[in-house]
Parts: structure tokens; sequence; C-alpha cells
């Protein structure tokens, strides 16, 4: 029962996968940027999805897939025209076949409502009242496309023997011995071979041995035909009847024959040697047999012969390789369960702790720089920053899957509010660590939101104001500087900067009086409770504002930014780590006690004069900070590591700037080192501790804390609420 | 821990005995992940004070408790002799640091005796119980208690 669980998980992941192509093509198709393989693409992820619902008896999700195929087919035949209505009731209907799928995986209760109102939307927009049983799909004539050669893409031609249930020593017993040659017709019509002998399989033990003699070299081979023949043995109690019936539907397009032998007094051990054996000479290598279910990937001379050795998941490559070069390229790849991939990520993890270490062994024991075990250390400092990189990209992916779902929710809104907004994509590609995906999905939903419900404006008020009635929103990704920007934009009314502060002061976060200026203004959205929206929706206002925006993306070391211009849009930059794993910090050295300092809130380090520092009140400092005057933090004090400050003449001042651009100088007694460290949770065998970050494991061995620059900045102004802060530091 | 009252019908237990101070207490051997030597520790700003600090164990970030000063007697005076047991308590593994491992004991749950009305409010906090072995009394710390969050903001 489990490999079943197992063979249901994978066809529910690769449903995610033909759903995702299923959404890009359709937008594709809506843009007007689909030529005819995108048509098929789509076409053949409802196909594919259709095909492995019926092998888990998945009706309801056979049934909605079936009548969407059927449409696409009509598109695909030429018969009927994609319109603009149609490919909006087709992107709904993605998005219910997204829910059926997720439902089947979690056996959830469907919307049955809303899957019927699509499929009678369908079926009104094909103009035949289609028969409610699902029927094979009518395929025209002039259709070109291969459809029936992506079936058995992850079929490998092994021996199928089922011995988990002998064959009981009945009587009755009979050996039929099967040959069975598809004709190209049988997957044309959407048949499967493997499904054919999974059912021969059902009925008693059964040894296939495929038959690969026809087929051709890759040259010369037909992506749309077939080439191979199967020969199975099946020992059965059923009669001849029943086994006929197995090849009931697909008796047309094949050629068939059955055999009925008497029963082989042993037919357990003395069926399998004979095809083997008869097998093993006949075919060109004998690595059909045990050949992993790997993609393969279409390339020189070389794979030939891999391919010929695998030759039913080799002809749909190569099709691919014929459309589009890169695209086979990609598809090149395996499918490997997180958590080992996270515990390979920990594990480099310690191997970058343990070269750190023996460096600084190598160091302590006196040994000279140019001596050789030295300069082997060096070659292996280097191998495992590059192991660390290779690893971490492992785990790194495209945001393209985020931004996805995020059309997704642009049109739900866009038909929730009547307003009209497409949402417009680029850098797609950029990756980026799969735990930064996972936390970015709900702020940035929460920013898309935003945008279709505050940004974008009605279509009447945006003609009057000369704009299209369709709204666009910008989501783009970029990698930049180690780091990777996403930013939502909309081409919507901009922020109205009056009623932002008139909210403001209603709230009492700033004074009636407060001169601020535009930024200052647009980023009064980022304060807690506030929010403009004037009636409570249930798209945005749900007492959540951009100030859980903002912490979630801190939260995440990140920033997030704001710019706005009155009738042009508003546009919400995030910059993100590109993992959650490590961090560029600052080794100092604070009483004893060994602290990072990430590098990306220090803004200068400085050895203070005299001059620079002074003092404000009993026993507060500030020290000059290019013309402004910056507190002086002495950050051993406020850890509690000693009860005296130190001496700012004879430290070393960091100047740091919080996400709210306060700046301060922590005082530290010296910097040790600038370097990468791996972080590490100290909430998870601890808690979270006030002004600490995270933890990291240092070149000696110990452990050392991570500084959180905004709360341990934020507590030495304990009482001060973050609004009081921010215009401290600004007025 | 909480297996102690299903499991009580004559089942025995194996639990690590040891020394904090001049007194014995003991562990149930199944929370027990590994004894290690003392190494000294990172110290945490704005901890109670029972915590050491953290150390490095094998790349994961150990919290060390000084079991002396939980249980209310002066803190450890720590040196190579030292030594902490590493105790996996709930989703959590933490260091409990502690002058001596004295002993393996094997008993039956059902000699655990309650813990006698004489003791402090902290001890009585923090031992389970008590076992008579050879005319030596040894508490039975309560692990869960030790490190729960409500007993160090009480502390």
């Amino acid at each position: 029962m489990d490999t079943m669980a197992a063979i249901r998980e994978t066809f529910f992941q690769e449903c995610d996968e033909q759903l995702a192509e299923l959404e890009v093509g359709l937008e594709a198709m809506e843009s007007g940027a689909a030529d005819a393989e995108t048509i098929n693409a789509v076409f053949r992820a409802v196909h594919s999805i259709k095909g492995g619902a019926g092998a888990f008896k998945l009706d309801r999700l056979v049934r909605f897939a079936h009548t969407f195929e059927t449409t696409l087919d009509l598109i695909r035949g030429g018969q009927l025209a994609p319109s603009v209505p149609l490919l909006k009731t087709m992107l709904r209907a993605a998005d219910v076949l997204a829910d059926l799928v997720k439902a089947s995986r979690n056996n959830d209760p469907v919307d049955e409502a809303r899957m019927e109102t699509l499929i009678g939307e369908l079926k009104s927009a094909c103009g035949v009242p289609a028969p409610a049983a699902p029927t094979p799909v009518v395929l025209t004539p002039n259709f070109d496309p291969p459809t029936a050669d992506d079936e058995p893409i992850d079929f490998t031609p092994t021996m199928i023997s089922i011995d988990d249930e002998p064959a009981p020593a009945v009587p009755q017993t009979q050996l039929y011995v099967i040959q069975f040659t598809p004709r190209p017709e049988l997957y044309r019509k959407g048949n499967e071979t493997t499904r054919l002998l999974r059912e021969l399989a059902r009925l008693g033990e059964v040894t296939v041995v495929c038959d690969s003699k026809s087929l051709p070299s890759l040259e010369q081979l037909d992506p749309e035909g077939a080439y191979l023949s199967w020969r199975a043995e099946l020992s059965s109690d059923e009669s001849l009847t029943t086994v006929e019936e197995v090849f009931e539907f697909v008796v047309d397009d094949c050629e068939l024959e059955i055999e009925a032998r008497a029963a082989a007094p042993q037919p357990t051990p003395a069926a399998p040697p004979a095809p083997t054996a008869e097998a093993a000479p006949a075919a060109e290598a004998p690595a059909p047999v045990s050949s992993p279910p790997l993609r393969l990937v279409s390339g020189g001379e070389a794979d030939k012969q891999a391919e010929r050795a695998a030759p039913p998941a080799a002809a749909p490559e190569a099709d691919k390789g014929r459309a589009e070069a890169p695209k086979s390229e990609a598809a090149a790849t395996i499918r490997v369960d997180l958590e080992r991939v996270d515990r390979l990520i920990n594990l480099v993890g310690e191997l970058v702790i343990n070269q750190a270490m023996l460096s600084q062994r190598v160091t302590e024991a006196g040994l000279a720089r140019a001596s050789s075990v030295a300069a082997g250390l060096g070659a292996l400092e280097q191998l495992t920053r590059e192991i660390q990189e290779g690893v971490m990209a492992i785990r790194a992916q495209p945001v393209k899957t985020l931004f996805q779902r995020m059309s997704r929710i642009v049109r739900e809104l866009t038909d929730a509010t009547g307003k009209q907004a497409r949402l417009k994509t680029d850098g797609e590609a950029t990756e980026v660590d799969r735990t930064v995906i996972e936390r970015i999905a709900d702020p940035l939903t929460h920013m898309i939101r935003n945008a279709v419900d505050h940004g974008v404006e009605l279509p009447e008020v945006r003609e009057k104001a000369g704009k299209p009635a369709q709204g666009e929103i910008k989501l783009s990704a970029a990698h930049r500087s180690g780091r990777i920007i996403i930013e939502v934009s909309d081409d919507g009314a901009g922020i109205d900067r009056a009623r932002v502060r008139e909210i403001a002061i209603k709230k009492e976060l700033i004074a009636p009086d407060a001169q601020l200026s535009e930024n200052e203004i647009d980023n009064l959205l980022f304060l807690p409770g506030f929010s403009t929206a004037k009636t409570v929706s249930n798209i945005s206002g749900r007492g959540v504002g951009m100030d859980v925006v903002k912490r979630s993306i801190q939260a995440l070391g990140g920033r997030i930014a704001i710019s706005s211009r009155p009738g042009q849009g508003s546009t919400f930059s995030m910059s993100l780590p590109l993992t959650l794993a490590v961090l560029d910090g600052m080794v100092v050295k604070v009483a004893d006690q060994t602290l990072v300092v990430p590098l990306t809130a220090i803004v200068e380090t400085l050895r203070p004069k005299k001059s620079d520092v002074h003092a404000l009140g009993v026993n507060a400092r500030v020290i000059s900070d290019r013309g402004g005057f910056a507190p002086l933090i002495d950050v051993g004090q406020e850890l509690g590591y000693r009860t005296t400050p130190a001496d700012p003449l004879e430290s070393v001042v960091l100047v740091v700037e919080t996400e709210e651009s306060i700046r301060c100088a922590l005082v530290v007694d010296a910097i040790n080192d600038q370097r990468q460290v791996v972080i590490k949770s100290l909430e998870a065998n601890y808690r979270k501790v006030p002004g600490i970050a995270a933890a990291t494991i240092l070149g000696d061995g110990r452990v050392a804390l991570i500084l959180d620059i905004d709360t341990f900045v934020a507590r030495t102004n304990r009482g001060a609420t973050s609004s009081d802060l921010l215009f401290a530091a600004a007025g | 821990m909480n297996d102690l009252q299903s499991a009580s019908n004559d089942s025995l237990c194996e639990f690590v005995a040891f020394r904090v101070g001049a007194q014995e207490f003991c562990i149930d051997i199944m929370s027990v992940r590994e004894i290690r030597g003392w190494t000294p520790a990172t110290a945490l700003p704005h901890a109670p004070s029972y915590v050491r600090g953290v150390i490095n164990l094998r790349g994961a970030v150990l919290p060390i408790v000084d079991l002396a000063e939980r249980l209310g007697f002066p803190p450890t005076e720590t040196s190579a002799r030292q030594v902490i047991i590493v105790v996996q308590v709930g989703g959590q593994v933490v260091g409990l640091l502690v002058d001596a491992v004295s002993d393996i004991l094997t008993q039956s749950t059902d000699h655990i005796q309650p813990t006698p009305d004489v003791a402090t409010d902290v001890a009585k906090a923090f031992v389970r119980g008590v076992l008579a072995i050879d005319g030596r009394m040894i508490g039975l710390v309560e692990l869960d208690m030790l490190i729960s969050t409500e007993a160090e903001m009480a502390a």
C-alpha cells in the first residue's frame, strides 16, 4: 500500500507541474503570445491530469478534466476560436481544476456547485451538449501535434511481475500468451499501454517483456509513432473473455493475439524464464530491464545507445528537443526528498565550521603560511565554499511558482471588485532559496491584494484619467548584489498623501503639526494599526496591514521600501537575502564575548575622536555622524556583559541603520573579522532572546551570537513606540 | 516522564544518578542523549542566572542549565571535572550542568515515593519523587518543569 501512496504522491506532484504549465499556457494565449505548441502544451497538461486521475479513480477530477479537455481540443482543432471570454472561463476552469486536485490530494470536500457551473460554461462554449459520461476525445483529422507521445513519459520497460499474489493452484488456471503491438492510433486516442498491462496483472500472475526490435534510430524516429510491442504471459483462472475484455477499447488500434495454452503444472517458475531467455538476445541491449526512470535529455551520439535502451522515455524527449532545445535541458530533473537536501545543507554547514576550526588550529600550531599544510588548507577552503554554494543551489528555486500563484489572486480579486487588472511578471527565473520563497508568499499575496484593492482604480475612474480601463500590476524579481529584489508596482492612483496624513493624525500616529516629507508620509503606511481602506472589505482590510508585511519581511532579514507618484501608481520593493542559512557579518569582540553584527545593517565603522563624542543628559552620549548626531550604545553594557560602559575613545564604533532608518552608533571593543557565518537557531533548543537574531559557530568551535540590530536598538529605547522612534530620527 | 504512571505496574526503569553539590538526583535514562565534559559556554544576554549560556554540540546550539542554581543551591563552580548531561525535553535538547554522574540505577517505578513535605518550594517544583537506595535518598528530577517558560518567568 505504501508504494501506492508514493505513486499517488508523485501523481499529485506532477499535477502541480501540469497545472503550472496549464496556467502559463492559458496566460500566453490570453496575451496573444501563443502558438500551436502552447495550445498543445495546455491540452497535454489537462490530458495528463485526466489520465492520472483515471488511474486513481478520482472520478470528479476525471469528469472535470474531460470537459475541459474537450473544449481545448476544439480550440486546438480550430473549430473554436479562443475568444477573450472563453479564455477567462478557461482560466477559471484551471483554478477549479487546481482546487479539485488539491481536494483530491487531501480528501477535502469539493465545491460541486462551482465545478458544475464551469462544466456548464465550458460545454456551452463548445456549443455541443457534451455527453455526461466520459467518452474518448474525438480528434479531428487535421491535427498534427503530439498528444499521445507524452503518455509513456515515465514508463520504463521493465518486467512487471506481480509476486505478492501467488497464483492459486486451481485446476482452471490457464496460461495466456498475449502478443500486443499497439498502433500509433492507440496512443493518439489517449490510451496507455502501462494501464492495460497493469489491468492484466490484476487478473493473475503476469510476465511482460517489451520488444523494442522495430525501434528505429533516433534520426528516423517518428515521435508520434508506435514502435514497441509487448509479449505477456498471464497465468490466471479467468476466462479468455475476461482477458480479452482488458483490450476491449483498443482492439481496433493494435495487433493483438491471445493464445490460451494448457495450464503449466508449475506456472510460476516455468513462465518467467522462457520469455526472458528469448527476449534478452533479441533486444539490442539488456538495459531496458534495469534502466532507472530518470528523464533523459536528448543529446549527441553517446546518448543514443542510452535512448535506445529506454525508448518510451526517450521518444517524447526527442520530440521536445526538436521543438526547443533549452526546454529539454530543463526537463532533466530528478525528484529528491526535501529532507535529504536539508540534511545535506546542514552537513555542509558543519563542514564549513570544521574547516574554519581546522585552519584556526593550524594557525595556532604556528605553521608557516607558506607551508604545504597551509596551501592544502587553502584549497580545502576553496572546495568547501564551492560545495556550499553548490548545495545551496540545489535548494534554490525560481520564483516562477510563487508568481503564478499571484496571477490567480489578481484574477479572483478583479472578479470580486469589478476592477480590471492584469498581472505582468518579469524575472520569473530568478532563483532564491525555497525557505525564502515559502516565507514571502504571504507578504507578497498581501501586497498584490493591496495593489488591486487600493492601487488600481475602477475602470470608469481610469478612463476619466485617460488611462486604459485595464490596470497593470507588475511583479518583478532580480538579483542585485547578492540579494533578491522583488518589486510590486501598479499603475493606479498612487498614494493619497493628504488622506494618509489625515488618517495618521486621526489615529494619533503623528502630531497634527508634524512636518513630514513625502517619503515619510508614504512610510506611515507601514505603521501598526494603519489602514486606509474606507470600508473593511474582505480583500485587504482584515486588520492586518502593511506593518505585518513589513515585519515578516524584516524577520527574513529583508527590507521594504515604497515609492509613489500621484496618478501614476506606487511601487513596493523588497530586498531579501538569497538564503536564510548564511549571513555576511562582522565579527566583533565585546567584553570578552564574540558577537556577529549583520553586515547589511552596518553603514560605517570608525574610531571616534574626542571632538566627535558629546554627552547628552546624565548618562547618554551621542556621536557626530555626517552632520547629525547618533546615540552611542555600549553593546557590552546593553547585553549585560559589563556594568560600566567602555570608553568610546578606546573602542571601535559601528554606525548601524535599522529598518526604520534610525542611525545608532554601537560601541564595541574590537573588530576581529568579516566573514560569512552559518545561521543556527537559538529557538530550536532555547527560545528567542531579545536583541539577538540567531547564533553561529565560529572557527574555534564556540558559539557566537548574531545581533538583531532592529530589536537591539528598539530595546535601548524601551517605552518608545516604533512611530516615536521613526519621528525622533526623522525630526 | 509522562509514561511513569502508565508503566507503573511493576515495570523496571533505568535512571542516571548524578551529584549536585552533596546531594544525589536522577533522571530517566530514556531522556538522556549523551554525557560530555564541561566546555566554556557563550553567555546569553537577558537570560535567567541558571542558564549558563550556549555551547556547540556538533553544530547545534545547546543551552546549558546549571542544575544546582536551578534547584536553589549556590551556582556550580565550573572546571573540566564537571559534566553536562545532554537531555531531550519535549522537542528541545538541553544540557544540564552537574558535578558528576554517580550511577545507573534499575528500579521499579513502584519504588518512587512522593517528595517529602519538608522540601523547599523550589526543590518540590523540580523533584518529582524520591528513590531510597542503600540508605541513600535520590531525588527524581522533573525535566519538563526545569526549563518550562512559566518557571523561568517566575524565576
